[in-house]
């Protein structure tokens, strides 16, 4: 358990030394934030729009029980089978029995980090299916064996160079650092693919409780042809993803596109309700609707942080988020990275092992402040440092923080290890910033600030005694 | 106007020049000024590490030390915002929430009073030289501080303010966050100081002495020192 925290922690310190591998997030991300504003600035009110979309989550969050039934009832009525999953367990078993009936090989999967978060691919490729990603992001990935680094950006850590190398490598292209030709060879082996596949799996960004449809937003087209081109289509989504009505799309499609990619909408953006029906001449003769829970239940059971629900996936808050941009994305080694991330991870997978995560911030807000749905994001890592330091608290930080309390409550004694402080501050400069340094953490990189021989209260008992009139000015 | 001054320990101990420039500006506008004894911390170290028993029984102290003022001043925006956003959180279901409810109203961080309770604009300082801002966080976020300290710097003469591209962007400190975390601490301030760097300005002003530490020690640690000052210690020059 304390594993997690100690990868995290090395992974971290890995990253920020590598000054390059920060630039080109950083640089990478600039880019998104000028996009985002500009389409953000085409909104009549961003601000407005935010709180509508805030509403809506919240409707559909807090009514889940009777949108997700008329999703599924819905959907059913169409012929699609839909299917409940608590956990992730159940989920896999589900998807691989359906690949099993149907002597599934060949399985093509558009972007979803649901699958990831239930290791869906592993679970496919154990029980000898071949899977291949249709997302370039995903697909470049892939051929890495690596998880994706961005939610909506998987391989947004890798230069053209690294996808030609890795092109070069795996598919024996030549090298080229021209993204049309990269996008053109991995469109040749893609193409093969989808014609190859028995089976599409997708994900989903919206699901229309009123029309019992699913939507999914993409840029490339491969989601469309993951879902046409085989037999059988699985959709795997999480229970949050709900909207009660489908003109409410019409806000979260366009609000998707800029908070999460700067974009004023997706390239392509398609509705799903059922598999192929009578005297219709194409779509899948099968189409699965795989609804997962894994915990999400939990985190609605708890009132101060179900707006976590609200979540649409649009990775704004990574985005904008200072430790994002120097740790990178597989530090965190999370399914979700980022501030929801490190909200939502303890709640998905325990709090004690991923608490690290919400004690890895310096709370500044920037995640709450670009939230499309007004997750209070940064307070809720307040709320798991609580619960977690309630329900197993550190001894050593317990205790430093009962003498606090001993000290600042009385104001004499607060005065006295002030001056304790001013006598010790010379010591302190024999071993600064050595590891004998009990101040080390901090002083290895920054200095520390010299005391001062009279605080301000001193300044303020020794004025109050002197008469008014002979006060210095100065 | 009668108030009172909150000076949050790291200012009272490490600077104290911070409160005194606080006490001058706001005596040069006419107003009384009051320093309730007693005062130490707010708990913000106790509640951000997730120990909300102990942040309580350290913010009820303070509840206590300012129970009888009308209007408090606070030198930092973080320790502001501990009080005036997160007390009435903390002290949620608890005897003394009304207390907290009562006294969040009254907190005004140091920029935000001389604008928008005083109506102040140009205090009458004067500072000859370039300066750029960083907003502290919790100022920025937790009581949206933006316009006001910029206002306030654009009218101290012979100052010219330079904004940096990262203005907005936390510094890394965080509190415990910085030594629990260094290293990712330290790339943050990295960042910041590069921005801040970039802009050439004389001085680095904020409204947080906090951010002014994690920045002022990295810029001394890396060989390029630079003036750091509480915009107090700006406004209170003549």
């Amino acid at each position: 358990m304390i594993t997690f925290a100690r990868n995290f922690k090395s992974a971290a310190a890995r990253i920020t030394r590598d000054l390059r591998h920060r630039g080109l997030i950083q640089r990478a991300l600039h880019s998104y934030e000028v996009k985002r504003d500009e389409f953000k600035g085409r909104y009549q009110n961003w601000s407005e729009a935010r709180q509508a979309a805030s509403e809506i989550k919240w409707e559909a969050i807090n009514h889940l029980d009777q949108y997700l039934q008329e999703f599924i009832t819905k959907l059913e009525a169409r012929g699609t089978h839909v299917h409940v999953a608590a956990t992730a367990e159940q989920a896999r078993d589900y998807i691989l029995g359906v690949a099993r009936e149907n002597k599934v090989g060949t399985i093509i999967k558009s972007k979803s980090m649901t699958a990831e978060e239930i290791d869906l691919n592993e679970a496919l490729e154990h029980a000898g299916c071949t899977v291949f990603e249709s997302d370039l992001g995903e697909y470049i990935v892939q051929l890495r064996h690596e998880k994706p680094y961005h939610l909506v950006f998987p391989a947004m850590h890798l230069t053209r160079d690294e996808i030609s190398d890795l092109f070069h490598k795996e598919l024996g292209s030549e090298p080229t650092d021209s993204p049309e030709e990269l996008t053109m060879i991995a469109r040749r082996v893609m193409r093969q693919n989808y014609c190859r596949a028995d089976m599409g799996i997708s994900g989903a960004n919206f699901a229309v409780a009123e029309t019992g449809m699913i939507s999914i937003t993409e840029n490339e087209g491969n989601a469309r042809l993951t879902t046409a081109l085989p037999k059988i289509h699985v959709a795997l989504l999480g229970i949050e993803k709900i909207v009660p009505r489908l003109e409410d799309l019409a806000l979260f499609l366009p609000m998707l596109a800029t908070a999460g990619a700067g974009q004023p909408l997706t390239c392509y953006n398609s509705l799903f309700s059922g598999p192929r029906q009578p005297g219709e001449v194409d779509g899948p003769e099968q189409f699965h609707v795989v609804l997962l829970d894994n915990r999400r239940t939990e985190l609605l059971a708890d009132a101060e942080q179900r707006d976590a629900l609200h979540c649409i996936r649009c990775g704004a808050c990574l985005n904008v988020c200072p430790i994002f941009k120097n740790v990178g994305g597989h530090s965190y080694g999370t399914t979700y990275q980022g501030p929801i991330g490190s909200v939502i991870t303890p709640h998905l997978r325990g709090l004690q092992n991923w608490k690290h995560l919400s004690a890895a911030s310096s709370l500044c807000g920037a995640c709450t402040e670009t939230c499309p749905v007004g997750i209070d994001l940064h307070h809720h890592l307040l709320h798991n440092r609580r619960n977690a330091a309630r329900e197993k608290p550190a001894w050593l930080e317990k205790i430093l923080y009962g003498g606090l309390v001993f000290l600042l409550r009385r104001p004499g004694l607060y005065r006295i290890a002030g001056k304790l402080g001013v006598i010790f501050f010379p010591l302190h400069q024999l071993v600064n910033g050595t590891s004998l340094d009990p101040l080390h953490n901090w002083t290895r990189t920054r200095e520390f600030p010299k005391p001062s021989r009279e605080s301000f209260g001193d300044y303020w008992r020794k004025r109050k005694s002197t008469p008014e009139a002979n006060r210095d000015q100065s | 106007m009668k108030v009172s001054l909150f000076i949050p320990c790291f200012i009272d101990q490490i600077y104290p020049h911070v409160g005194v420039s606080i006490v001058q500006v706001l005596e040069r506008l006419g107003c009384d000024v009051d320093y309730p004894e007693g005062q130490t911390c707010c708990g913000q170290p106790a509640f951000n590490s997730g120990y909300w028993d102990e942040a309580r029984a350290i913010a009820e102290h303070s509840l206590d030390v300012f129970a009888q003022s009308d209007v408090i001043v606070s030198a930092s925006g973080s320790c502001g915002a501990m009080m005036k956003v997160f007390y009435p959180e903390l002290f949620q279901n608890t005897t003394r929430h009304f207390d907290a409810l009562k006294l969040a109203p009254k907190i005004y961080e140091f920029s935000d009073f001389l604008v928008n309770k005083l109506g102040a604009r140009d205090v009458g300082a004067r500072f000859d030289g370039t300066a750029t801002f960083h907003d502290g966080c919790h100022g920025l976020r937790e009581l949206g501080i933006e316009s006001q300290p910029r206002e306030l710097l654009k009218h101290v003469k012979g100052l010219t303010l330079i904004e940096m591209k990262e203005a907005k962007t936390c510094c890394g400190f965080g509190g415990a966050f910085a030594v629990k975390f260094p290293t990712i601490s330290t790339a943050m301030d990295e960042v910041k100081c590069a921005s801040l760097l970039e802009t050439g300005a004389d001085v680095v002003v904020s409204n947080d002495s906090s951010c002014l530490m994690q920045i002022a020690g990295m810029l001394q640690h890396q060989g390029t020192p630079k003036r750091c000052l509480h915009l107090a210690e700006i406004l209170a020059q003549t």
